[in-house]
């Protein structure tokens, strides 16, 4: 690929800066300075958090930047995608200025490049040029490709290369950063991100979206059957387990437990386990001590529903149950609240804190109530996503790792072999060159030199 | 535990070695250079054997797991890797005062972890966040990077001492293109492990999480030192860029090495684990 022929300065210039190198340092530079920003401050908080953090002033400053979301701001986008830019045009530049040795069948070699390498092997052997040839062609081409052979005067020169394609790997490095980009945007496009909470027992078949905050109904519904969490002796949390089951229309098509670390995937929908809570049950079982007789009646009371007391004590409602409830001015922790109203005078407010049963008997009146048993339930929060980009990003992150490795580890290297006759003897040195990686082109040498000395007539 | 009365003994094994090739390079005794090769390779076997008895006892407490999962763990085994690529680095280029920019790592980051009264050296089950196959994967990946940029960001200090001073100590120093090369060479094998382990990190966030990337302070500071080290690979290409400026540029990414692996623990995020007390 070469510039535009008809471009005018400006694109002429814009082409070059982004086939340059020196603009890759930069962007990269530039990409790890600004980054540094989005650890230092919060990202996604509310503003009033902001607000009282960094005052007013500082605060609409960093807001106009786009600093409370700076990795998604447009100024930080423009940066990956021009590094994006830079990344594929400084690839094609590079390919295009490199296409007679990376794209031709048949590399060309130039015997005098080989002449004056300083990485060589040279030995003696007692056969003819002539007779060498035939012999060495197969032990050449055992090791390498695209081998030539030349005639000389006194003998022959045989060239021959390997490892061509690893010229390719830091372009695989370069498309996979671009394949990284692509999946991002392919997730942010296509995917979502949200969490629900779920009782045990409940079925809830609509998710809160990160971020925007709003609804979205999913393809099936998820029923959390059990929710359990475990510990080890020393306090620390060992496990926290779900039982889910999916439905469709009413039907269960699928049942996983899931823990941290192992997810549910159905139909490209990913449920993680990601926290959980207690709510307190609707239900409780009251007890009732009737004053007069000294009976104990247990009755299962749900929130709302009057029950009728026995020995014509009254009715009651249990209204709810009241998080840091507060009696004459304290606090009693959590604590049902019902109205006790009696067949004669007027209905009272009762405070039945969990934590204190007896609290009631201070009343002094003709019932008391107290808490018998009340049951908290678990809520399992979970993470639901879809990202149909990961498996572009998954690809990407391959093709980086290979990439890298041929890039760092491997190198082009080209090999000639020239014999030529002297008297009844035959010298025979082997010299190559390589892009990179000299140690290895030395062992190259050394190797083929070997398998030529030993080689014998077929 | 007898692990962690090894892994203190190595600390100190680690401070002598260090010691000896510092004594060697500035008073020019290449016996002493000798002698803290053996005890560098002493302090390996250590080291390596403190790691090994370690897990064992994780096994005896009921919950066995790799010793990878808490700052003392990964200090230790970082140490292990810093010694380990800086004496491979010895073998090569048979010149032992890289070891006198060296070994003191190793011995800092075993300092650390063993003297540090922050540090619990308890032995913990596992978090349910960490049970993973991908965590061996990851720290491995992970600390074997850090740990050649740790070399790296040595010998760009010997690299910057010689161009300062060539007449001094550091003419037993290899010569500074021998240097250049060898952090060119340390920083690419980094950079193959960096990207590694930030992409076993990826793939595990997003089987744990549900999510490859969240801009978490560790995931971006990682990337923040991947960026540098990257930018320092294309310099080499540039003329300009090459020499000093590739020292500066790898004394700056192993800032950043520390600030990933160190600093963060300040800021907020999911990596919290990794912190002082757990």
């Amino acid at each position: 690929m070469t510039p535009p022929p008809a471009s005018n300065g400006i694109t002429d210039a814009i082409w070059k800066l982004f086939a340059s190198i020196q603009l890759t340092i930069v962007l990269l530079l530039s990409l790890a300075a600004t980054s540094v920003i989005g650890t230092l401050i919060p990202q996604n908080a509310e503003p009033a958090a902001y607000i009282s953090a960094y005052g007013e002033t500082l605060f609409r400053f960093f807001w106009v930047l786009g600093l409370f979301d700076m990795y998604h701001s447009w100024w930080f986008q423009v940066l990956m995608v021009m590094l994006a830019a830079n990344v594929i045009i400084c690839s094609a530049e590079r390919i295009s200025a490199q296409r007679r040795i990376l794209l031709v069948r048949r590399p060309r070699f130039q015997a005098e490049r080989f002449r004056n390498l300083p990485e060589r092997e040279a030995f003696d052997d007692d056969r003819p040029p002539a007779a060498l040839q035939s012999i060495y062609a197969p032990v050449f081409a055992r090791t390498l490709r695209c081998v030539q052979v030349e005639q000389t005067e006194a003998g022959f020169l045989m060239f021959g290369e390997t490892g061509r394609f690893t010229r390719f790997g830091v372009y695989a490095v370069h498309v996979s950063v671009v394949l990284l980009l692509i999946g991002g945007l392919i997730g942010s496009l296509f995917g979502f991100d949200g969490f629900v909470n779920i009782r045990e027992g409940d079925t809830v078949e609509q998710i809160t979206l990160r971020g925007a905050g709003e609804r979205l109904r999913l393809p099936f519904a998820i029923r959390c059957n059990d929710f359990s969490v475990s510990f080890y002796e020393t306090g620390a949390p060992k496990e926290f387990r779900s039982s889910l089951s999916l439905l469709e229309n009413g039907r269960e098509v699928l049942q996983k437990d899931i823990i941290v670390n192992d997810p549910l995937r159905y139909r490209g929908i990913s449920i993680f386990q990601s926290s959980y809570g207690s709510v307190p049950s609707e239900e409780a079982v009251l007890s009732f001590t009737s004053q007069a007789t000294g009976m104990i009646y247990n009755r299962e009371v749900r929130i709302g529903a009057e029950i009728v007391l026995p020995e014509n004590l009254g009715t009651f409602v249990l209204r709810e149950l009241r998080p840091n409830a507060m009696f004459r001015g304290r606090s009693v922790g959590d604590a049902f609240v019902g109205v006790l109203a009696p067949p004669e005078g007027d209905p009272e407010e009762i405070i039945l804190p969990v934590r204190f049963p007896t609290f009631d008997r201070m009343r002094r009146g003709a019932v008391v109530i107290a808490v018998d048993e009340f049951k908290e339930r678990f809520y399992t929060g979970l993470q639901v996503n879809r990202d149909p980009g990961v498996w572009v990003v998954y690809t990407g992150f391959i093709l980086m790792l290979i990439g890298c490795y041929v890039t760092f580890f491997m190198s082009h290297q080209q090999l000639c072999v020239e014999a030529v006759s002297r008297s009844a003897k035959t010298r025979v040195s082997v010299s190559g060159t390589a892009n990179k990686n000299k140690p290895a082109l030395t062992r190259r040498i050394k190797q083929i030199s070997q398998a030529l000395k030993e080689s014998t007539s077929p | 535990m007898t692990s962690s009365l090894i892994l203190s003994t190595v600390t100190f094994i680690y401070g002598i070695a260090g010691f000896l090739y510092i004594f060697a390079w500035v008073f020019r005794k290449p016996a002493a250079g000798r002698l803290g090769t053996g005890v560098a390779l002493l302090g390996l076997a250590g080291n390596a054997a403190g790691f090994i008895l370690r897990w064992v006892e994780s096994y005896q407490l009921g919950f066995g797991r790799a010793p990878l999962s808490n700052l003392y763990e990964s200090l230790i085994f970082y140490a292990f890797c810093i010694t380990l690529v800086y004496l491979a680095v010895e073998r090569r280029t048979a010149n032992r005062t890289i070891g006198a920019f060296s070994m003191p790592l190793a011995f800092l980051a075993m300092a650390y972890a063993s003297l540090s009264p922050n540090i619990s050296d308890r032995i913990q089950p596992l978090i349910p966040a960490l049970k993973s196959n991908w965590l061996i994967a990851h720290v491995v990946t992970c600390f074997v990077g850090y740990a050649a940029f740790a070399v790296a960001f040595g010998v760009s200090l010997m690299y910057l001492f010689k161009r300062q001073e060539p007449a001094s100590a550091a003419g037993q120093m290899p010569p500074v293109e021998t240097l250049d090369e060898l952090t060119h060479q340390l920083v690419v094998f980094g950079f193959l492990f960096l990207s590694a382990g930030i992409i076993t990190g990826a793939v595990w966030a997003n089987s744990a999480w549900g999510r490859y990337w969240g801009w978490d302070p560790k995931e971006t500071w990682s990337l923040i030192t991947w960026f540098i080290y990257a930018a320092l690979l294309h310099a080499r290409l540039t003329r300009g860029w090459r020499g000093r400026r590739i020292a500066y540029l790898s004394v700056l990414g192993f800032s950043a090495v520390l600030f990933t692996y160190f600093g963060v623990n300040l800021l907020p995020g999911l990596h919290s684990y990794q912190s002082m007390g757990q």
